[in-house]
């Protein structure tokens, strides 16, 4: 077995071997290593057709039709291209748009400067499984309503946001409605037949393919409109401009093709050693899995050890690489925006770590992974004040804390 | 982030954890620091007659520097007497342990703690004698 084990496939995923098989046939002298622009030789021709083959094969992963794929450097930069795009090619019908507290950063972010800009941005408040329903996109809406951005996925719990649901109610309302699948893809089956969802962001890295890539799903009936956020040379039918990364998107495309395939099994396996881990866990006091038991993706689990402080128990588990919140955010000392957004209080929140499990995780490093977080979740327990206050029967809520 | 040789070593064997009876008149507790700020210390002290710690103990909750920082002060207050312990500053500490500017809190916590528990003493003998 080899150490550290990781365990933090919704951070990013190992390139599956074979798409860099792929990627490095895109690079070299000897490879295919043409601008997809270029129109008047075999170079460019080939270039082209690698990176509409990749397309194609996104764009079949989801059932879409691959010129709603528009290639970008990632979830991030999809995620701006949706929202911004959207609302200032709309901004005559409306200048409101709702998303919600749980949104990635590059969501919040841009409805963020949208607000510096004029918008008005509503952002929805989850109930204490995470979960944003319908019901509250719903009441929600406005009459100027003109964007409804919600991620698929929530990177930090794992639930699943019901975009079949939520598409129902903007289609007939003529809302656009984005979704953020970056944690999605790969997990969940997606069908753009079916959903009635307009713009959908992905991400390479997420699904075993290099960082740097990913996609903006853009529909064409009803048409979607966006305008640009890079300009140039008119690339991506002017949505994009810039010299595609062949290689990069090569690699997408692969990820996406294996996915195709391997998406079923992927997820069984993510689930069954999720629940292999839970069930080495059993018996353990105060142990708290955040956000909906029912409503979530395989794969991803987010637990919280009461008692214990997060950061040192991250220190004890140094055979395991997990993360606690989003590795976005985990740079800083506060505790995780989502978890607070999920009514938990503080030191849940700081006490709290988040395992995911993806395709090359073995049910030996789930053992060891497993033993070592009971070891260190005990020992910190006897070191903690807090854990002597709450056996002794003291009820931590009322007491007067010496805050600093 | 990376952790001096020192925090590890007294978060991986931390000195003097555990908990004496803060009824104990001669037995002085500080408890500083919030759940929701990330770290709490409970810090107690066992005086002898003559005024000196022969004992220290402690109990975190926090980051790996906390730990340490508890720990070391426990290591550093048993022997001395009540006035030599509170002459220990955060900074002493902070240099020990090469505590990174973040983390320098843990340090002054400490200080806090020792403070706190060597008053908690203070009080319970003044008001018994």
């Amino acid at each position: 077995m080899k150490l550290p084990i990781y365990l933090d496939y919704a951070a990013t995923t190992p390139v599956d071997p074979r798409v860099a098989e792929k990627m490095v046939q895109c690079l070299t002298n000897e490879g295919n290593f043409g601008n997809p622009a270029s129109r008047s030789h075999v170079f460019g021709w080939k270039a082209e057709e690698a990176s509409e083959n990749a397309r194609s094969q996104v764009a079949e992963l989801i059932n879409a039709d691959p010129r709603e794929i528009v290639w970008t450097s990632g979830a991030t930069e999809s995620d701006n291209l949706a929202i911004k795009g959207v609302a200032h090619f709309y901004k005559r019908n409306g200048k409101h748009i709702i998303t919600s507290k749980l949104e990635h950063k590059a969501v919040l972010d841009t409805c963020r400067q949208l607000e510096r800009e004029g918008y008005e941005v509503t952002y929805l408040e989850p109930g204490t499984d995470g979960i944003i329903t319908p019901e509250l996109v719903e009441g929600a809406l406005r009459e100027d309503t003109i964007l409804v951005s919600l991620m698929h996925v929530n990177n930090e719990i794992g639930t699943v946001t019901d975009i079949a649901a939520i598409g129902e109610i903007t289609r007939p309302r003529k809302i656009v409605f984005h979704v953020d699948a970056a944690q999605s893809l790969g997990r969940l089956p997606l069908d753009m037949n079916e959903l009635k969802v307009d713009l959908m962001s992905f991400s390479g890295h997420k699904v075993y393919g290099p960082k740097g890539i990913g996609a903006l799903y853009v529909r064409r009936k009803p048409r979607i409109r966006l305008e640009a956020q890079m300009h140039g040379g008119g690339h991506e039918r002017g949505m994009r401009s810039g010299t595609l990364a062949v290689h990069q998107i090569v690699g997408m495309g692969e990820a996406c093709a294996i996915l195709k395939n391997e998406l079923q099994a992927d997820a069984e396996r993510a689930e069954r050693l999720k629940q292999r881990f839970l069930g080495q866990l059993d018996g353990m006091e105060e142990v708290h899995i955040n956000g909906s038991a029912t409503q979530r993706v395989p794969g991803v689990l987010n637990v919280s050890f009461n008692f214990v402080e997060g950061e040192s128990l991250i220190m004890s588990l140094r055979d395991i690489a997990v993360s606690s919140g989003s590795a976005c955010t985990s740079a800083s000392l506060e505790p995780s925006y989502v978890l607070r957004a999920l009514g938990l209080n503080d030191e849940m929140a700081h006490s709290s770590l988040r395992f995911s499990f993806g395709r090359f995780t073995t049910e030996e490093e789930v053992d060891h992974a497993a033993a070592q977080v009971r070891a260190a979740v005990e020992k910190l327990r006897d070191l903690s004040p807090l854990w002597d206050m709450y056996k002794d029967g003291v009820d931590l809520s009322k007491v007067e804390w010496v805050a600093h | 982030m990376a952790y001096s040789e020192k925090v590890i070593d007294h978060y991986e064997n931390p000195r003097n954890v555990g908990k004496m009876d803060d009824k104990d008149p001669s037995v002085g507790t500080g408890m500083v620091g919030a759940p929701a700020c990330g770290d709490v210390m409970r810090l107690q002290i066992k005086v002898d007659e003559t005024g000196v710690i022969e004992d220290a103990k402690f109990k975190t909750y926090g980051c790996g520097s906390a730990i340490a920082s508890s720990s070391l002060a426990t290591e550093w207050m048993k022997g001395r007497t009540l006035d030599e312990a509170a002459e220990i500053r955060n900074t002493q500490i902070a240099e020990e342990l090469a505590l990174p500017p973040v983390k320098i809190h843990c340090s002054v916590l400490a200080e806090d703690a020792i403070k706190a528990a060597i008053d908690d003493y203070r009080k319970k003998n003044d008001s018994a004698a």
